[in-house]
């Protein structure tokens, strides 16, 4: 047990005081601070006005689509047609085309983005029932103003049974970056072990450590070294990425600071009235009502479980190869497609949290540290948290038994790869 | 009084029977010589010894007791031939990392690995990283964290190899003075000159079996072939007489010739003396291990042949 320590402490301090670490962990939450409001002020930025010419020969449309001119702009008499709308300054020339004058065309230079089309199927869907309403003695400034009223009027939120006000799509994100975090630190950290069993089988030093030392307490030495290493790093992740939210709070306008006070303050608020806040306050109400020890430790724990579970597989395939990265290729593939596999089971049933497919993912070890961090946030059921969180223990006690045996003969082999076949028979021999 | 005693020990791997049934044992504070060519399974022994390997039959003594690997391997100092040290790794940090390995505490390590520094004049290399030390220099290094621990048997795997002259002489002397202080010292080598140098007793292994076991002098006079050469002062002309030798060779001023059966070395100084030839040297020559080594392992084939797989499953 004492050697086992003298190891880690090794991995952990020789990794810990290298100049990339930290360089990575300072970095790394920077960089996915940057990238986040990026991708947030591209998605906000509003398109600008469309100018559409309309070939309208009924003469149906013109007094029901002339209203709102805020994003769209319609032109009845422009004279223009396919040919020469955008040389007279269209963005677009919608026309009918068939002799019914129901089904039109929206004729663009560049394709229409789903935003514009859904607003011109919106407006001619309000433009026919206007028309209904004009034929029932209505007049059109009747109708705009029902219209402008019906779209604040009635609003709707989800609360789930703890009264607690839910948004799926926050909590799907939540869970999709930490089941990302932990797909790819997976990755780093299983290559991390790997590159280390390699590094030592290459460099002779094997031999010499395992004459003083157990090859299996060298290699619970290198998996628990690393593995602290990884803990330290997300640790100081998730304080840094505390510390950034905390200083990017204080630049929230002072309106949508005082809601959120008043939704966090009253919750039953937000049940009973919720029209009076506003959507940021919403979501950051929601940000700050999930269960964040649960989502943390269970983060940590996933990260560990899954961490354990796989890296004793990347030692075994660490031992057995030699010199050539090439030969570890082919024998990681096996260990890697379970990984992501789960990836692929999180981010298509993000939304679906309680389907089968991830139930039954986030239960079984291979898949579970990913797939469950993606129900997380939707409260799965206790006991499907507890057989997730036993199964992968007895999982990577599996693994670790496994891996050792692999790892002890294979770390003073040199010379051909061994066969899967050969690796079989040293698991099952003594 | 032996350290260590190796009884009908075997090891077969799928392929080959590495270890072949071999025994020999080894006294205390003595210098043991284990050599054979490339490929005889002195590796797989070795590795046996150091508790690398369990042996498939046949047991080992250590200091007098069945040998328990988890704990004798801290009275073992294991040089490899393939050297290996962490590349990125300080020298310094490296060397009380691989006591600390042994059992030694930190601050007893620091003091330790500090006078062999001093000793080999390496002070200067503590925060030094091995990938800016050459061959020879972490040769030393090696040499120095393999019998930090003073660790009563030192197992030694061509610890020459790649080193100057200087240098061989610097670690050549202490191990005498380790095996003086009472060390029991395995040297595994091929190269018979520094065998016929440094070791008391040496066991020879072909093909995983044990083929020689002997002191040097032993061994050499086992294989004596009763050469004698003799120097003269001036080659003697016309002898006549019925010679109590064969002619083997001449060269310079000097005979070499094979004593006949039933003969003793004094007839054949007699029948010069009365032929009255001027000899100025008498020497008998001893065969050098390296001629036995060839004798014995010429004919098999120089490395081992791997058995049909059916034999074996």
């Amino acid at each position: 047990m004492n050697k086992i320590w003298l190891v880690m402490k090794r991995e952990y301090v020789t990794r810990v005081r290298n100049k990339t670490f930290l360089l990575s962990t300072i970095l790394l939450p920077l960089v996915m601070v940057l990238f986040i409001t990026g991708a947030v002020f591209f998605a906000a930025r509003p398109e600008g006005k469309k100018k559409i010419a309309v070939i309208d020969k009924k003469g149906s449309l013109e007094n029901f689509l002339k209203g709102d001119t805020s994003k769209m702009i319609f032109d009845f008499n422009s004279g223009a047609d396919t040919s020469n709308f955008s040389q007279k300054g269209f963005d677009g020339l919608l026309y009918a085309v068939d002799s019914t004058g129901q089904h039109f065309l929206l004729k663009t230079q560049k394709a229409a983005s789903n935003e514009t089309m859904d607003r011109l199927r919106d407006r001619l869907s309000n433009a026919y029932v206007s028309g209904k309403l004009l034929e029932k003695n209505i007049t059109i400034s009747q109708i705009d103003s029902i219209n402008k009223a019906s779209s604040s009027y009635y609003t709707v939120d989800n609360t789930d049974e703890k009264n607690k006000n839910v948004n799926s799509s926050v909590n799907a994100g939540i869970g999709f970056a930490s089941g990302i975090i932990i797909y790819i630190t997976m990755f780093i950290f299983g290559a991390m072990v790997m590159r280390g069993v390699m590094e030592e089988k290459t460099t002779r030093i094997a031999e010499v450590i395992i004459s003083s030392v157990k090859p299996f307490q060298l290699m619970m030495g290198k998996i628990l070294g690393i593995g602290a290493v990884g803990l330290t790093q997300m640790l100081l992740w998730i304080i840094l990425i505390f510390l950034i939210s905390t200083a990017a709070f204080t630049f929230l306008p002072s309106d949508v600071l005082e809601q959120v006070k008043n939704i966090q303050s009253n919750p039953g608020m937000m049940t009973s009235n919720p029209g009076q806040y506003s959507a940021a306050a919403k979501g950051i109400a929601n940000l700050t009502n999930l269960n964040w020890p649960l989502i943390i430790g269970c983060f940590l724990f996933y990260f560990l479980g899954g961490y354990l579970f796989y890296s004793s597989l990347f030692a075994a395939v660490g031992s057995v190869v030699n010199e050539d990265p090439q030969e570890a290729q082919s024998l990681m593939f096996p260990i890697i497609m379970p990984i992501i596999f789960a990836f692929i089971i999180m981010s298509s049933n993000i939304d679906k949290p309680d389907s089968p497919v991830m139930v039954w993912a986030s239960i079984i070890p291979f898949t579970s540290p990913i797939v469950m961090m993606g129900r997380l946030a939707s409260s799965p059921p206790f006991w499907q948290i507890a057989v997730s969180m036993l199964s992968l223990v007895g999982g990577f006690i599996l693994t670790t038994w496994l891996a050792g045996k692999i790892y002890r003969t294979g770390i003073l082999l040199y010379g051909k790869k061994p066969s899967w076949k050969e690796m079989i028979k040293w698991v099952r021999r003594s | 009084m032996s350290l260590l005693e190796v009884q009908n020990l075997k090891k077969y791997f799928a392929t080959q029977k590495a270890v072949d049934d071999i025994s020999f044992s080894v006294n205390k504070g003595s210098i043991f010589g284990l050599l054979g060519p490339n490929g005889a399974g002195k590796t797989t022994l070795i590795r046996m010894i150091t508790g690398i390997f369990y042996p498939d039959e046949g047991q080992i003594l250590f200091d007098g007791r069945k040998f328990d690997p988890i704990n004798d391997v801290v009275h073992i100092g294991y040089m490899p031939e393939e050297r290996g040290l962490y590349k990125k790794m300080k020298i310094g940090e490296q060397a009380v990392y691989l006591a600390q390995l042994k059992g030694l505490k930190k601050s007893e390590a620091m003091a330790k690995i500090k006078e062999w520094f001093i000793k080999f004049e390496m002070q200067s290399w503590w925060t030094k990283k091995v990938e800016d030390l050459s061959k020879g220099m972490s040769q030393k290094l090696q040499f120095v964290t393999t019998v930090l621990h003073e660790p009563k048997l030192i197992i030694l795997d061509e610890p020459f190899s790649g080193l100057d002259p200087v240098n061989s002489n610097l670690i050549k002397d202490e191990i005498y003075k380790l095996a003086q202080r009472g060390s029991t010292i395995i040297f595994s080598t091929h190269r018979m000159e520094q065998v016929e140098e440094i070791c008391d007793h040496i066991v020879l292994v072909n093909k995983g079996q044990k083929i020689l076991d002997g002191t040097v002098k032993g061994v050499k006079h086992q294989f004596k072939e009763n050469l004698f050469s003799i120097g003269f002062e001036e080659v003697p002309q016309a002898l006549n007489g019925n010679p109590p030798y064969e002619m083997v060779g001449t060269k310079d001023h000097q005979f070499i010739v094979k004593i006949k059966e039933g003969f003793k070395p004094a007839d054949v100084l007699n029948y010069f003396l009365q032929q009255g030839a001027k000899i100025i040297s008498f020497n008998e020559m001893l065969p050098s291990l390296s001629d036995i080594f060839i004798k014995l392992v010429e004919g098999t084939p120089l490395t081992r042949q791997f058995l049909p797989k059916e034999t074996v499953e």
